[in-house]
C-alpha cells in the first residue's frame, strides 16, 4: 500500500462564459514512504494543478475534480475542508516556486515558523522559539536565532527557500510536495537546495513529490518519473529506465532537445516541432500527435492506453512507441 | 582586429537619495572592469548567475546603459564616446534579442509595424511595399508564416514570439546580435528550436553573436568562446570545449558541478562543489578577489586584498585567480572545509557553513596574519533571484537598511516607478 | 515504414482535429477589449444609461411639450404660501416655483448638463494629457535635464492636487465671474493634475518595459518611441479616468451651480441650477429637487459603470 496513490485524477476549470478547460485529464501515480517521485512536463501539462488539487488548494467554485487520491487510506479529494486543513502542515506539506510570495512579507520568519509549531504541535513560547531556531539550523540557515527576527525581504532567494522548507518540515510531514522549488534560484543555490531535499528524504523517510520542468533535476533526484503532456501521463518509469530508454516520442524528443553540458560543442539538437498549443483533445486521440514524427491514423482514434512495450513497470501511452527497431530511421 | 572589443568596461549605477535634488551616496558596481574581444562570425557566450552583471554588460555594448568608463570598440569605432545620434545609426549594425519574448514586443503594434519601424528609422527600403517584401523574406527565414504580418504579439506562442524578436533584429541586417537569455523564458522543447534557428542564421548570414545566459549547458552548446562572470568581472574565459574539459577557476568549477545533467548515470557519479552562502551585493563587492568570500580554496594571503587579473594561462584559456596553478597541483588546501563533497555525504554542509554569516553589515578584511579561521564576514546579501538590473540593488537597499535608520529612508524615498535601471536605491557602506 | 501510409488522410484528419477558431487577421488589443466590453453586463447597463442620457440631451429641446422658460402657469403656483402643483396629465413632473413645466425644463436641462460634463472633462483631459505627456516623456527619455523638468512639473501638479478641488473651482469661478463657461473651466482645471499625474505615472511604467528598450535598441528616435510605443500603451487608465471623471464633472458642475456660481441666467435650465433653485422650496415641494437629482445620479452611475467595465476590459492581466 503506497502512502499516496492517485488514480485517474482529473481537474476541469468551468469558468462561467468560457469553454471548460481540462488541465489534468486522468493522471495516476503512487508515492511510497521515503520515495521521490517526479512529475515532469512543460508549462501547461497540468503538473502544478495536480499538486494544488492534492493539497486541496484549488478554489471550490468553478473547478470540477474527478478521480481518487488516497493518502494513507483516506481520499484527499473528498475530505472536509477542516480535516484537510489539519492534514496540511502535519501530514502533507508543500513548497512553492516563488519563496518570496509564499511568505508573509510583514511577519518575521520566526513568527511564521512558530505559528506552525503552535498550531500543529502545540508548542508554546520559548519552546516553540527554540524549536524554530533548530529547524532553521537544520535547513542550513546560519545564525538562526538572529534570522528568526528578520523579515522575508531581508533574506536572499536561497535563504527564503530554505526558510520555506523549514516551515514545510516543521511537523515532520509524511509527504512533501515541491512545486518547482528551485526554478527561481541560481544553479549554485539550486544545488544547495536539492542537496537539502535529498537529505530530508534520506534521513526522515519523507516521501517527496517533485514537480519540475527540469529533466536534469529529475535525473539526479527522483526514483520514479512520470512525464506529463497536456494533462496526462504519457510515460512512467524508474529514473534509470526512463533516461536510458525514453519510449514515448515526447519523452524521447524532450531528451533529444536539451543541450547537455557534457555533450561536445556542435552536437545538433533535435527539437520537437510546434508548441504545446498544437494539440488535439485526448478524446480524439493522442494529444501529442500533431507534433509527433511517429504518428499514424491509429493515433487519431481515441485516447491511447498505457502499455508496457519495453519492460514491466515502464508504462507508455503510445500506439507507436520509440522501440529499438523504430529508432533506426527508414 | 576583432569585430567587437570591450576594454575595461565599467558600468556603475549611482545610488541616490534626496527629496528634491538627488545626491549620489554610492554606487552599484554592476560591471566593474570587463575586457573581452569577439571575432567576426564567432559566438561569445557570457555566463553567470543573476546579479553578476552580464545583462548590464550586454546592454552597455548597445549603450542602452550609460558606460561609466572604458571602451567598446566596434569595427574600429569606440561606441562609448559616440554622440547619441551617431550611436543611434550604429545600432543598425548591433542588434539585440531579449529574454522576455512577450514583454519585448509592443502589445499594440502588429508584427508588420514592429518589424518595419526599425527599417524606417534607418532608411532601409524605399516605401512600405518594399519593406513588406523584405519582412516576408525574413519571416520565412525565421520560420514564421507570412500571414503573421497583420497579427499581434499576444496571438503567438512563446517560441514564435522569440522568432519575431529575432526577425526584428535581422531586418536591419546587423553584424552583431546580442542575445540576452534568448531561450530561458521558453519551454524546453521549444528552446532547441530557437537555438537551432540561431545557429542556422549564423551560418547563412555570417552573424556574430554575444550570447548572455545563466544556463551553462545552453552557452556551451552554442558558443565558441565562453566567459564566466562573477560579481561584475570575468573570472575565466576559454574556448567552449576547453572550459568544459578543464575549468580552472574555483567558481567555474562550482558552477559546472552544479548544473544538472539529464542523465542519472552522470548525476550519480558527479561530485558537487557546494558553495556556501549567496552572492554578495554588487553595491558593496568584497575587496580583493570578488569570489574570496565563497571560495573553497580561499587563502590567507592575497585573496582578500588583491584583485587577481585575468591572465592567459596558455591556449587562450584566461583565468583570474591567484592560485590556479597551486590548486591544480594540489599544493594549496581547501580552507572552507566542507566545500567539496560527494553527493551522498552532505550532512555537515549546513552546520559547518564556516563563518559565512550573511547580512553582516561590516566588511572585515582579514589581515594577512589573521588566524586560520578568521571570520570572513560577507556584506549584505544580494537577492539571488532578483533579475540583475537595479532591482537587485533595490533589494540590497532594503536589506542593508536595517543597519541604520537613516539609510532606511533611502529605500523609502523611491520615486514611484522611476526607471529602476537608472536609479538604484540602496545603501552603500562607509 | 508504416508511418508514412496514407499521408493525405493523416493530414486531413489532423487538420480537422486541430482546427482552431483563430482568425488569420490579427485582433488588436483595442478590438479585443471592445469584444470583452460587449459581453460585460456592467458595460451594457452603463452604455444604455449613457445612450438614453445623450438621446435626451439631443432631442430634449424638440420633444419638450412646453417652453422651458415660459411661465405658463404662473397663477397656479404660490411658492410663498407653499402651494405647488405636483404631477398631473398636463405637466408630468409638475410645476416649479415660477409656474414653468418641470418636465420640459428637465429635458432641456439634460443638454446643458451633458455639455458642462463633456467640455470640462475635455479641458481636464486635453491639458492634463499634454502636461502628462511632457512630463512622462521628459522623465523616461529626457536624461538628467528631463528629470529636472519632470520634477518641476510634478511638484506643480502636486500643489494643485493638494488644494481641495471644490475650493479651487470656487476660486476660479470667483476670478472669472459667474457664467457657464466659468463652471466648465473651473471643473476642468481641477481635473488637470489628475490626468497629468495618471498619464505620467502610466508612461513611467511603460517606459521601463522591455519593448521600449527594444525600440531603443533598434534605433528608433526618441520622439517616435514616445509616440508609437509608450503613449499608446499608457492610454488605457486615462480613458477609464476620462469616463469616470465625466460623472464627477457633472456632479461638481451641479455643486458649483448649486452654490450659485453657475449660469447667471437662472431661466436657462441645467440640472445643477434646477437643484439649487429647488433648495429653497425643499420643505414644500421635495419633488422639485428629486427630478434633477435623480437625473444627475443616474447619469453619473452610467458613466461610472462604463468606466469600471472599461477598466476591466482594458486590464492586460485579464487578457486571454
Amino acid at each position: 500500500m503506497s502512502l499516496l496513490s492517485v488514480e485517474e485524477l482529473s481537474v476541469t476549470f468551468t469558468a462561467r462564459g468560457r469553454k471548460d478547460a481540462t488541465a489534468v485529464d486522468g493522471v495516476s501515480f503512487a508515492v511510497d514512504q521515503g520515495q521521490v517521485v517526479g512529475l515532469v512536463g512543460e508549462s501547461g501539462c497540468g503538473k502544478s494543478v495536480t499538486s494544488l488539487a492534492l493539497m486541496g488548494l484549488l478554489p471550490r467554485k468553478g473547478v470540477r475534480i474527478g478521480g481518487r487520491a488516497e493518502f494513507d487510506g483516506q481520499n484527499l479529494l473528498t475530505m472536509s475542508e477542516r480535516k484537510l486543513r489539519d492534514m496540511r502542515g502535519s501530514q502533507l506539506a508543500m513548497i512553492f516556486q516563488d519563496p518570496l510570495s509564499s511568505l508573509n512579507p510583514v511577519v518575521p520568519i520566526g513568527i511564521q515558523v512558530t505559528e506552525i509549531l503552535e498550531r500543529h504541535r502545540g508548542l508554546k513560547g520559548e519552546k516553540a522559539r527554540k524549536e524554530a531556531a533548530s529547524l532553521l539550523d537544520r535547513v542550513g540557515i546560519p545564525d538562526p536565532a538572529r534570522r528568526l527576527k528578520e523579515y522575508p525581504h531581508q533574506l536572499s532567494g536561497g535563504m527564503r527557500q530554505r526558510a520555506l522548507i523549514a516551515m514545510a518540515v516543521a511537523c515532520a510531514p509524511r509527504l512533501l510536495i515541491a512545486d518547482e522549488p528551485t526554478t527561481a534560484l541560481d544553479v549554485t543555490i539550486q544545488a544547495q537546495i536539492l542537496e537539502l531535499l535529498k537529505e530530508l528524504v534520506d534521513q526522515e523517510g519523507t516521501a517527496l513529490l517533485m514537480i519540475t520542468h527540469d529533466l536534469g533535476v529529475v535525473a539526479g533526484l527522483c526514483d520514479e518519473v512520470n512525464v506529463l503532456y497536456a494533462g496526462r501521463a504519457v510515460e512512467s518509469a524508474g529514473r534509470r529506465e526512463l533516461f536510458a530508454h525514453p519510449t514515448h516520442p515526447y519523452a524521447h524528443g524532450l531528451l533529444g532537445s536539451i543541450p547537455r553540458l557534457d555533450a561536445p560543442r556542435g552536437e545538433p539538437l533535435n527539437p520537437i516541432r510546434g508548441s504545446i498549443n498544437d494539440k488535439i483533445a485526448w478524446a480524439d486521440g493522442c494529444a501529442f500527435a500533431p507534433r509527433c514524427d511517429h504518428y499514424t491514423m491509429e493515433c487519431l482514434t481515441g485516447t491511447p492506453e498505457l502499455t508496457e512495450p519495453r519492460t514491466a513497470g515502464h508504462q507508455v501511452r503510445c500506439v507507436n512507441p520509440v522501440l529499438p527497431t523504430a529508432e533506426v530511421p527508414a | 582586429m576583432s569585430l567587437l572589443e570591450l576594454d575595461d568596461v565599467k558600468v556603475h549605477f549611482p545610488v541616490k537619495k534626496g527629496l528634491f535634488f538627488d545626491r549620489t551616496v554610492g554606487h552599484v558596481y554592476a560591471v566593474d572592469g570587463v575586457s573581452l574581444s569577439i571575432e567576426a562570425g564567432q559566438t561569445y557566450g557570457l555566463v553567470g548567475e543573476s546579479g553578476c552583471g552580464k545583462t548590464t554588460l550586454g546592454r552597455a555594448v548597445l549603450r542602452l546603459n550609460d558606460i561609466t568608463d572604458g571602451g567598446v570598440v566596434f569595427d574600429g569605432t569606440d561606441l562609448a564616446k559616440l554622440p547619441s545620434e551617431e550611436m543611434r545609426a550604429f545600432r543598425r549594425r548591433l542588434q539585440m534579442v531579449f529574454q522576455d519574448p512577450l514583454g519585448s514586443l509592443n502589445p499594440r503594434q502588429n508584427i508588420e509595424s514592429i518589424l518595419s519601424e526599425g527599417m524606417a528609422a534607418h532608411g532601409i527600403g524605399k516605401d512600405q511595399t518594399e519593406r513588406r517584401e523584405k519582412i516576408k523574406d525574413i519571416l520565412a527565414k525565421v520560420g514564421l508564416p507570412s500571414n503573421a504580418l497583420s497579427r499581434y504579439p499576444h496571438e503567438f506562442s512563446g517560441g514564435q514570439r522569440q522568432r519575431i524578436g529575432i526577425a526584428r533584429a535581422l531586418v536591419l541586417e546587423p553584424d552583431v546580435i546580442i542575445c540576452d537569455e534568448p531561450v530561458s523564458a521558453l519551454d524546453v522543447s521549444v528552446q532547441a528550436q530557437v537555438i537551432n534557428l540561431l545557429e542556422e542564421l549564423q551560418e547563412s548570414l555570417g552573424l556574430t553573436y554575444l550570447v548572455i545566459a545563466h544556463d551553462l549547458a545552453v552557452v556551451r552548446h552554442i558558443s565558441d568562446v565562453i566567459g564566466v562572470m562573477y560579481l561584475g568581472g570575468l573570472v575565466e574565459e576559454a574556448p567552449s570545449d576547453a572550459l568544459y574539459a578543464k575549468p580552472r577557476h574555483p567558481y567555474t568549477k562550482a558552477l559546472m558541478s552544479a548544473v544538472p545533467v539529464p542523465d542519472p548515470e552522470v548525476e550519480d557519479r558527479r561530485e558537487r562543489i557546494l558553495l556556501h552562502g549567496d552572492l554578495p551585493s554588487p553595491a558593496n563587492p568584497p575587496a580583493g578577489c570578488r569570489f574570496h568570500t565563497r571560495c573553497p580554496w580561499v587563502q590567507e594571503t592575497k585573496c582578500a586584498t588583491e584583485r587577481p587579473p585575468l591572465l592567459d594561462t596558455g591556449d587562450g584559456h584566461k583565468v583570474a585567480c591567484h592560485f590556479t596553478a597551486e590548486i591544480e597541483a594540489g599544493t594549496v588546501k581547501q580552507t572552507l572545509a566542507t566545500g567539496i563533497e560527494a553527493v551522498t555525504g552532505t550532512e555537515t554542509v549546513a552546520a559547518e557553513a564556516v563563518e559565512v554569516s550573511e547580512g553582516e553589515t561590516e566588511t572585515e578584511v582579514p589581515a594577512a596574519d589573521a588566524p586560520e579561521k578568521a571570520p570572513v564576514t560577507v556584506p549584505a546579501q544580494a537577492d539571488a533571484d532578483a533579475k540583475e538590473k537595479a532591482a537587485a540593488a533595490e533589494e540590497t537597499g532594503a536589506k542593508a537598511s536595517d543597519a541604520t535608520d537613516v539609510e532606511k529612508e533611502t529605500a523609502d524615498a523611491t520615486d514611484e516607478a522611476s526607471g529602476a535601471t537608472e536609479k538604484a536605491e540602496g545603501s552603500p557602506k562607509a | 515504414m508504416t508511418i508514412l501510409t496514407n499521408k493525405a488522410d493523416k493530414i486531413d484528419r489532423l487538420a480537422e482535429l486541430t482546427q482552431s477558431s483563430e482568425a488569420v487577421t490579427g485582433t488588436s488589443l483595442w478590438r479585443e477589449a471592445f469584444r470583452r466590453m460587449r459581453s460585460s453586463k456592467m458595460a451594457i447597463i452603463g452604455a444604455v444609461i449613457i445612450g438614453a442620457f445623450v438621446l435626451v440631451a439631443i432631442i430634449g429641446p424638440w420633444v419638450a411639450p412646453h417652453g422651458p422658460t415660459a411661465q405658463n402657469w404662473r397663477s397656479e403656483v404660490f411658492p410663498n404660501q407653499g402651494k405647488f402643483v405636483g404631477m398631473r396629465g398636463e405637466n408630468w413632473f409638475g410645476l416649479d416655483h415660477l409656474g414653468r413645466d418641470m418636465f420640459s425644463r428637465w429635458l432641456v436641462g439634460a443638454r446643458q448638463t451633458l455639455l458642462v460634463g463633456v467640455v470640462s472633462m475635455l479641458i481636464g483631459l486635453i491639458v492634463g494629457a499634454l502636461v502628462g505627456v511632457l512630463s512622462g516623456a521628459a522623465a523616461t527619455l529626457g536624461g538628467k535635464a528631463g528629470q529636472r523638468v519632470d520634477t518641476v512639473i510634478m511638484r506643480f501638479t502636486d500643489i494643485m492636487l493638494s488644494l481641495p478641488s471644490l475650493l479651487l473651482a470656487v476660486s476660479i469661478a470667483a476670478v472669472l465671474g459667474q457664467s457657464l463657461t466659468t463652471v466648465m473651466i473651473a471643473v476642468g482645471v481641477v481635473q488637470i493634475p489628475i490626468f497629468a499625474r495618471l498619464l505620467r505615472g502610466s508612461m513611467l511604467v511603460q517606459g521601463g518595459a522591455d519593448y521600449v528598450l527594444a525600440a531603443k535598441a533598434v534605433g528608433i528616435r526618441r520622439k517616435r518611441i514616445v509616440l508609437t510605443q509608450i503613449l499608446p500603451n499608457s492610454l488605457s487608465p486615462v480613458i477609464v479616468q476620462a469616463t469616470l471623471s465625466l460623472a464627477t464633472a457633472i456632479i461638481e458642475a451641479a455643486a458649483l451651480s448649486y452654490l450659485g456660481l453657475g449660469n447667471p441666467d437662472p431661466a436657462i435650465p441645467e440640472w445643477g441650477v434646477m437643484l439649487s433653485q429647488a433648495q429653497r422650496f425643499f420643505d414644500n415641494e421635495p419633488m422639485m429637487a428629486a427630478y434633477p437629482a435623480v437625473g444627475i445620479i443616474i447619469t453619473a452611475l452610467g458613466f461610472t459603470l462604463l468606466g469600471e467595465a472599461m477598466r476591466e476590459a482594458l486590464d492586460p492581466k485579464l487578457r486571454g
